[in-house]
């Protein structure tokens, strides 16, 4: 009986962790890893809905490389990701640093105004700025007449070079504020000690904020950057509510636009995966880039 | 002593800096409510347009001074909206419950045991992080066909079972357990799943409450693979929901704003419960890195 008890024990401690597991790694592996090695094969595949596939080796990449509304819409994401990005950093590191200034009244309720637009969904978000952008009467155009006296009829989402703008302006205004709060997290992470014994040695504001707050914050500013990065490139759901599709001329075509209306309005399964291992390409490249660049992997860091 | 003479002069030594001490915060809190008010300012004029009337929608920047229901009448009349919300409700409770279960399950295993594969299961795990979901909709779209299952909610609820994310904050939380802790456990005869259920899980309490919130947040929101899977409108959530109503009423701005904010408060209301956790949690995995 006891001999029985103690195998039972010693057994169900073996397995525990394989038990623990298993409900994550049958998923992972059916849903993930499969899909994922099945979308290798696809993408060297033309196919006409789920069920007929021909291997057409790299000829879905080749006329990639041809079709003009790839190199549109690599060029929208680009520029929506280099806009997004350098715009949204500085900017919500100086929030930051404003709210971690010790003598600020209301920080909590601060930190809650910059921070709601991130709960707000990006569908919801885009119904939301269809109105906002309206010329006449959207609350964007009212604002800037009101304080720069620009004319009413600012047709935001109508002219291609305005839409653009628009979607920076936009996701500027949902992620400002998250990306702050990691900013305001490292800045409170930064030992007071080191500023006193900076100030001791004669250190003005700038040469504290150069010498004690960017070393301390760097690592999760390239996260933060990385992390943007990687959004941006895959942004779909606003542009697709907010202009019902791809814009005027395009202008609002992204990677992942692109890719859904290839492979789910046309109905070509290979040549979206061959879209989905390009963008996953140049994601990887990107963010191994900014590492290397922002000197991630430097002992020193 | 050196330094005690500097903070002792500093003040006086340097009068403009006193002044500064002064005009500074005054600056600062200004330029602060000024963000604010620009970053409010667009919910707050969805508040506002939900209840204004089709006249008074654009004649008032902000609140009219006659408020009406009109807007939710239109709403509920022209679309089952209970429907979608119970929709979304389900899909969102369920995909969170699940990848709760099964991230804190899992995320135990890798910070406190040792077994076959483990090393290899984490790398695999981090390469997959790295790749960008929409690689997986084709292929997966494919395999869900396969099965049978396209319009309905296996679709949207077994592929999104598991989240690598969560695997990983419920691990780095749970190595900070103390190991003694779970020896207590064993030797007062708990089996290893009761040490999951009875100390893991409530001394992991904030992170549950931030993951939550993340998992319920992605999956409320998620628009591109359920408007790939879900065909029939009584199976729509409201992402799908709405954006369909954009197309069929685009005159009806009053009942769209009304639907969007409907759409935004159970989100906000599960960030007022747990928002402590969910900031905490948020940035505890970048900040211990």
């Amino acid at each position: 009986m006891s001999m029985h008890r103690e195998t039972f024990w010693a057994l169900q401690r073996k397995a525990a962790p394989y038990l623990f597991v298993a409900p994550f790694v049958i998923v992972f592996c059916s849903f993930m890893v499969y899909p994922l090695l099945n979308s290798i094969w696809l993408a060297f595949q033309f196919t006409n809905g789920p069920q007929s596939s021909v291997f057409v080796g790299f000829d879905n990449f080749l006329f990639m490389l041809r079709d003009p509304d790839f190199w549109t819409a690599l060029k929208n994401t680009a520029i929506f990701t280099l806009f997004s990005v350098f715009l949204q950093l500085p900017l919500s590191l100086g929030l930051a640093l404003l709210l971690n200034a010790r003598w600020v009244r209301g920080r909590n309720f601060f930190r809650m105004a910059f921070f709601s637009p991130h709960l707000v969904g990006q569908v919801f978000v885009a119904l939301l700025f269809s109105l906002i952008f309206l010329p006449h009467y959207g609350l964007l155009n009212r604002a800037l007449h009101a304080v720069f006296g620009v004319g009413l009829d600012t047709k935001w989402l109508m002219n291609a070079n305005l839409v653009m703008p628009a979607l920076v302006l936009t996701s500027l205004w949902m992620y400002v504020g998250f990306n702050m709060i990691y900013f305001l997290a490292a800045l409170q992470a930064v030992d007071r000690n080191l500023y006193e014994a900076a100030m001791v040695d004669g250190a003005s504001r700038w040469q504290q904020f150069l010498h004690v707050t960017v070393p301390g914050i760097k690592p999760i500013a390239v996260f933060v950057i990385i992390m943007s990065t990687i959004g941006s490139f895959q942004l779909f759901e606003l542009p697709f509510v907010l202009l019902k599709g791809p814009g005027p001329d395009n202008s609002a075509l992204t990677i992942v636009m692109y890719l859904y209306n290839t492979g789910f309005s046309t109905g070509d399964l290979g040549y979206a995966s061959a879209i989905g291992w390009v963008l996953v390409l140049i994601i990887l490249t990107v963010s191994l880039a900014q590492a290397k660049v922002t000197g991630l992997w430097k002992k020193n860091v | 002593m050196e330094k005690e003479r500097m903070k002792a002069n500093r003040p006086m030594a340097n009068p403009a800096r006193r002044m500064g001490g002064a005009v500074l915060p005054f600056l600062v809190h200004g330029v602060l409510l000024a963000l604010a008010a620009i970053m409010l300012a667009p919910l707050f004029w969805l508040v506002c347009a939900a209840f204004k009337s089709p006249e008074d929608l654009f004649h008032y920047t902000f609140a009219s001074p006659h408020p009406t229901l009109h807007n939710w009448r239109v709403l509920f009349e022209k679309e089952p909206v209970f429907r979608y919300v119970a929709n979304s409700l389900f899909v969102s409770s369920a995909l969170t419950l699940l990848q709760l279960l099964t991230a804190s399950l899992a995320g135990f295993a890798l910070a406190k045991y040792e077994f076959w594969g483990k090393r290899p299961l984490m790398t695999v795990m981090l390469a997959t992080m790295m790749i960008p979901g929409q690689v997986l909709l084709a292929p997966t779209y494919k395999l869900i066909n396969h099965m049978g299952l396209i319009d309905t909610y296996w679709a949207l609820l077994l592929p999104g079972a598991v989240s690598v994310f969560g695997i990983i904050l419920f691990r780095q939380s749970i190595l900070q357990v103390p190991d003694d802790l779970l020896d207590a456990g064993r030797i007062d005869g708990c089996s290893e799943f009761r040490i999951y259920w009875e100390i893991i899980l409530p001394v992991s309490r904030p992170m549950v409450g931030a993951f939550t919130l993340i998992a319920f947040m992605g999956a409320w929101n998620s628009f591109l693979w359920p408007q790939i899977v879900l065909q029939s409108r009584h199976l729509f959530t409201l992402p799908i929901a709405l954006n369909n109503m954009v197309d069929l009423y685009s005159q009806e701005y009053g009942a769209l704003m009304a639907g969007t904010l409907l759409s935004i408060l159970p989100v906000a209301f599960l960030f007022a419960l747990l928002q402590k956790e969910f900031l905490a949690g948020l940035t505890s995995g970048a900040v211990k890195g």
